[in-house]
């Protein structure tokens, strides 16, 4: 009797296109004689490198899938996480510190290090829920605030302290590779390719986040606070509560993919700038084009890194790589517009009531 | 120009998956007249109605506006064929005001700036001649529900439109309200306007309507001219069968003190009086108290007050002996109260849930319905078959349909089902068969007849007269926060009553 609506699969596949389409037309104009080529490269990418190049997909979707997920959870119970960024950064700093200052953690080092890293980023998101339940402001204010606020502080600390500092290059120390997150034979399979553990835990993080929306207690009351406050209230669901629990852990869900990313090995370090990192707002993106559901956020996470890793071999047909950033934002724009689309989809299906 | 109909649809046919909602209705609107449809929950109206306004597609049939074929792909092109509607659940922005509401979508603008000064004359011209009573810059989510139908209308009217549509105008207006409501309606029709009027009233469309069209399970039963038909046959076609509106009941036996109020009293906005004042009554089990008033005097506040969803200033409410003034509206909801709120889409539902997950709104997190933290879905679906099946439910999609797209009646009849058949010791219902057609109401009262034969304490708030008439043990008026009156319905006057309800009697109670 359940029907699957196949009308958002629909909507996303069309902004991809549409997206790909236009950036084929911005190559012909760059650069007409390699364009086609240049195209078949961002379509075939990382396969040209073969595992290689798949490897280093998986690295990059691992944050974005996180991000994502965060940012889709908070969605599906009504919030809108923009701080992610922030928390992003706070886990970061977490697992940096434990990994630098904890060495007598020995084997479990990093595991310790990514609950750090989610503690933090549940903080930094529990901040923004507590504010928003208790004094009833806008999260959206609250969360880019904290994300300054989270910027400021790292740097600050990690300069503060000789052992985290490296202040030849203004920037955090090197991590032990004993504090690493462990690469489990993931770097045989894919051969100089700096994919690890993380893309598992991704993709089992947003696992969880799909079974506690879709089948738990728990996520009945999120869901339901998002959907409908006053109905929540009058069903006896504390709102307060549930938007706090959603906050945190979106933010830990940034979180961990900071500190994955800054124990992966590959010369990541904390920079003394005062630049936000995009992990958060990319995990907008990925979101959007996964309609906020976990399950379909894992392949969007993989596509727009597939594209990522596309974008590096571009380069070799004298494109800039920032070609492939335009043609990732045309596809987000148009998934933005996926509402839209949807309704427009819907309506010639005539199912679109109200 | 030439035809005599303003509006015919022939042979429409749509279907929502399995479900056929309309099944070659054909339907003739003559100029100038006032046209009814009649029928049950599900039958098909709105979503007839919505097709004529562009937001469905027919999978058959055409639609001809003044004689000429039109293909009605949007509301903007029904807009500009003259074709306007009010909505069964009103579409209008909540902080916006009534003025900015009324030109939304047509705004007069000058360089890109709004201008509001001709629109403001315009529509203050129209409202005086229609005596609409309404003020323009007032907040939307500040007035009532009469108010915002007054800016719907005002909205067609300003943007000139010759054919109107209203889907259950009158299911949320108070019987004054009502009484206006008739008048504008053969305003309009002098006029020269063309109408489509949906109700389940039956009296309405005696008194006003020339001719209705009767749907069952989405196909025509019959087109009628009012004058013909009584009441009754009326109410036959639709159901198909004979439909009592009054209730048979044995007098009642009323045992201990279940619901005890004391000297409540809820506090108004800033600066403005108390909502409540100092309001003490019992409610027994095995009895049925109605509150009756007129919309606006309190009621909503102190039925929310009762079940948690508002503060208390002060006073106390016992249920079973417990004090229960400050406990949690979960507390409450566990075993004890039973509430059919006012707004079904505010507070009642979660639209975006199927009817499965509304169903266990209060007890989702129950032993019965989950096992360590996860939701037991086919207990859930066991449970929500068996209610949907008992209070007919209709949907096209079973259990699994996201009550966003069920008709009206069917999302009110999810809520009584739900709270009737959840465990409880009192009820507290609002207006429970707002919106429902004579069946269903039938079927609704002598659920709660036989709520209350089973001990349990009922109390009813109500706008319609005959609704408490019907149902209650013991009437009590509530005007401007206060119970002014306590009656026995056997033996009041109708008109007494009425004095009462409009504040210009009033008796001294200790306790109601
Ligand atoms: N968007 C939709 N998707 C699926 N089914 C729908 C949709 N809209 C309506 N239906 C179904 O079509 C049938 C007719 O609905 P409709 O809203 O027209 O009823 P109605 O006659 O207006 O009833 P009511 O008096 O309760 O408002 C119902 O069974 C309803 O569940
Ligand atoms: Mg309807």
């Amino acid at each position: 009797m359940k029907k699957i609506n196949f009308t958002p699969l629909i909507s996303s596949l069309l902004a991809i296109l549409a997206g790909l389409v236009i950036g084929f037309l911005i190559l012909l104009i760059c650069n007409t004689k390699e364009a086609v080529p240049g195209f078949l490269t961002i379509i075939m990418g990382p396969f040209t490198h073969g595992l290689e190049g798949i490897g280093d997909v998986l690295y990059y979707a691992t944050p974005l899938i996180l991000c994502g997920t965060s940012v889709g959870f908070a969605f599906r119970t009504g919030l809108f996480n923009i701080g992610g960024s922030g928390q992003y950064l706070m886990g970061a700093f977490g697992a940096v510190y434990v990994g630098l200052m904890c060495e007598f953690l020995g084997p479990v080092q990093w595991v310790v290090a990514l609950i750090v890293a989610c503690i933090l980023g549940g903080i930094c998101g529990g901040i923004t829920g507590a504010l928003k339940a208790y004094f009833n402001v806008n999260e959206v204010i609250t969360s880019i605030m904290l994300n300054y606020i989270s910027l400021y502080f790292v740097n600050m600390t990690i300069r503060g302290n000789a052992m985290l500092f490296n202040p030849a290059r203004n920037e955090s120390r090197n991590i032990k590779e004993v504090a690493e997150v462990p690469q489990l034979g993931l770097d045989k399979i894919f051969s100089g390719s700096a994919v690890n553990i993380g893309i598992i835990i991704a993709i089992v993080v947003a696992i969880i986040i799909y079974i506690i929306l879709e089948k738990t207690v728990f996520g009945y009351e999120l869901k339901a606070c998002g959907f409908n406050k006053n109905a929540s209230r009058y069903a006896g669901i504390n709102e307060n509560k549930s938007i706090i629990y959603s906050m945190i852990i979106a933010g830990a869900i940034c979180g961990l993919a900071g500190g994955i990313a800054y124990l992966s090995g590959t010369g990541k370090h904390i920079e003394i700038k005062d630049v936000i990192p995009a992990e958060g707002f990319n995990g907008i993106s990925v979101a959007l084009l996964g309609v906020s559901n976990p399950i379909a956020i894992i392949f969007s996470g993989l596509f727009i890194a597939y594209l990522t890793a596309g974008g590096f071999y571009l380069q070799l047909f004298h494109f800039s790589k920032e070609i492939i950033d335009i043609i990732i934002a045309i596809i987000i724009y148009f998934s933005a517009f996926s509402l839209l689309v949807t309704n427009i989809i819907s309506r010639k299906s005539k199912k679109g009531k109200e | 120009m030439g035809s005599e109909y303003a509006i015919e649809m022939k042979h429409i046919t749509i279907k929502f998956g399995n479900l056929v909602a309309n099944d070659d209705v054909t339907l003739q609107l003559k100029k100038g007249e006032i046209h009814a449809l009649l029928g049950e929950n599900g039958a098909g109206k709105s979503t007839l109605m919505s097709i004529l306004f562009g937001l469905y597609h027919a999978d058959k049939g055409e639609i001809y506006v003044n004689g000429v074929k039109e293909n009605i792909t949007d509301p903007l092109v029904a807009n500009k064929l003259g074709i306007g509607m009010v909505h069964q659940h009103f579409k209008l922005v909540e902080n916006f005001t009534v003025l900015e509401n009324i030109i939304l979508g047509c705004e007069d603008e000058k360089m890109g700036l709004l201008r509001m000064d001709k629109a403001r004359k315009k529509i203050t011209e129209i409202s005086s001649k229609y005596n609409f009573d309404i003020d323009l810059d007032a907040k939307i989510e500040n007035i009532t529900v009469g108010m915002q139908q007054r800016t719907e209308i005002l909205k067609m009217l300003y943007r000139d439109n010759n054919i109107l549509i209203f889907d259950e105008p009158t299911a949320v207006l108070t019987p004054n309200e009502i009484d206006e409501f008739m008048e504008i309606l053969k305003n309009l029709k002098a006029e020269g306007k063309s109408i489509l009027f949906i109700s389940h009233k039956l009296d309405e469309i005696k008194k006003v309507a020339d001719k209705c069209t009767i749907l069952r399970l989405g196909k025509v039963v019959n087109t009628v001219n009012c004058e013909d038909c009584t009441k009754e046959q009326l109410s036959e076609m639709m159901v198909g069968r004979k439909v009592s509106l009054k209730v048979d009941k044995k007098p009642a036996t009323p045992g201990d003190v279940v619901l005890k109020v004391r000297n409540l009293t809820i506090a108004g906005e800033k600066g403005h009086k108390d909502k409540v004042e100092n309001v003490s009554l019992d409610v027994r089990s095995g009895e049925i108290v109605c509150i009756a008033g007129i919309d606006g005097n309190g009621q909503s506040e102190f039925v929310k007050g009762l079940t948690g969803l508002m503060k208390v200033k002060s006073g106390k409410v016992y249920l079973c002996d417990e004090d229960i003034t400050y406990a949690t509206v979960r507390h409450r909801n566990m075993g004890l109260m039973s509430h059919i709120p006012e707004d079904r889409h505010r507070d009642g539902l979660v639209l975006d849930y199927s009817v499965a997950k509304n169903v266990v709104l209060q007890q989702y997190f129950d032993k019965e319905f989950s096992k360590s933290g996860f939701l037991d879905k086919n207990e859930i679906l066991k449970y929500t078959h068996q209610i949907m099946k008992e209070y007919d439910i209709r949907s096209s999609n079973g259990e699994y349909t996201i009550c966003r797209a069920m008709s009206g009646g069917n999302q009110q009849k999810i809520i009584t089902g739900r709270e009737m058949t959840k465990p409880h010791k009192l009820m507290i219902a609002v207006q429970p068969t707002r919106g429902l057609d004579v069946g269903a109401i039938e079927y609704i009262h002598k659920k709660i007849v036989e709520l209350r034969d089973r001990g349990i304490a009922v109390l009813l708030v109500s706008f319609e007269l005959e609704e408490v008439m019907n149902l209650a043990d013991k009437i009590l008026v509530m005007y401007e926060g206060q119970i002014v009156g306590k009656f026995d319905p056997k033996t009041v006057d109708l008109n007494e009553l009425g004095l009462y309800m409009a504040g210009s009697k009033r008796m001294n109670l200790e306790v109601a």
